[in-house]
């Protein structure tokens, strides 16, 4: 198969690669978000301790 | 049976070694089974190349199932056994569960237009699924919706809990009911009926899902332990270590 075939999917391109982004976008999100609430959970944390320290 | 690491403590760092395994085994499995899911395996006598979302559809169809019963057994477990772990595992198992719920439907939806000639049809495999989708989504509202940790954990074990009854009619509801969707071809009695060239990239890619959903699991799991232990002195050393 070359590259062109694979694009047009033998016509179900929009189809076939639209499925395969959905799916993409799904996993990259799952990784991305719980990365993110790590770092603003440890930010938040560490105000929080050091709030403590001065009370 | 080693029950030290149902313990938080013990289990963030072993969460932590496991991860850049579990991600590395599951980036491995995904770029053998999209190569020859793409690549190698022929178009399909009937649906010709649109049979290929199959590879994307089936494995988060399977997950969506998997995980909803991890989640409720993880809640059940947490209710009777008050395990903060197995409660922290439920929790994180909604969204990502619910994610796969998502993928399975939209990716049906691609496949269904081309073929039958519908974005969806009320049938019985679709709307149980979509029914699933809604417990996901109501067992993490439920969480929301409740402050204290212990109360949240039960009240939303329990809707879980009565949720798996939709599970088996998820699964079977392809023979139960004359639906539109088409019936198993890998996990039937017998043989599966798909060709091993099909078989092999679409097992691929689900051990692929399989592991990408413990990573992510676990991903989650460890927020919610920095967050539930903040108290605890040994996180104190993890969020001070960082600054």
């Amino acid at each position: 198969m070359n590259w062109a075939d694979l694009l047009a999917m033998g016509g179900y391109g929009f189809y076939v690669w639209s499925a395969y982004a959905f799916a993409a976008l799904i996993l990259a999100v799952n990784v991305v978000l719980p990365l993110q609430q790590k770092k603003s959970l440890l930010k938040i944390l560490r105000e929080f301790l050091r709030s403590k320290h001065r009370a | 049976m080693n029950y030290k690491y149902a313990s938080p403590k013990n289990f963030y760092p072993l969460a932590g070694h496991l991860i850049p395994w579990l991600a590395g085994a599951t980036a491995v499995f995904l770029l053998i089974g999209l190569y020859l899911g793409l690549f190698v395996a022929p178009p399909d006598y009937q649906q010709g190349e649109s049979y290929r979302i199959m590879f994307v559809h089936v494995p988060s169809a399977w997950m969506s199932l998997f995980v909803y019963v991890v989640m409720a057994g993880a809640a059940g477990v947490g209710l009777v056994w008050n395990i903060k772990l197995a409660e922290m595992l439920a929790s994180a198992c909604a969204p990502i569960g619910a994610s796969f719920t998502l993928l399975a439907l939209v990716s049906g939806s691609l496949w269904g237009k081309p073929m039958w000639g519908a974005w969806w049809v009320w049938d019985a495999r679709l709307t149980s699924e979509l029914i699933l989708l809604f417990l996901y989504l109501g067992f993490m509202a439920l969480q929301a919706s409740i402050d204290d940790p212990r109360r949240q954990a039960r009240a939303s074990a329990v809707l879980a809990l009565v949720g798996v009854i939709n599970i088996p009619i998820i699964h079977f509801s392809v023979q139960w009911w004359n639906t539109l969707h088409q019936a198993a071809s890998v996990s039937k009695i017998g043989a599966p009926s798909i060709h091993p060239s099909m078989l092999t990239p679409l097992l691929l890619m689900a051990l692929a899902f399989q592991l990408y959903f413990f990573t992510v699991v676990l991903l989650r799991m460890r927020n919610t332990i920095l967050l539930r232990e903040r108290h605890a002195a040994w996180v104190k050393e993890i969020v001070q270590a960082k600054s």
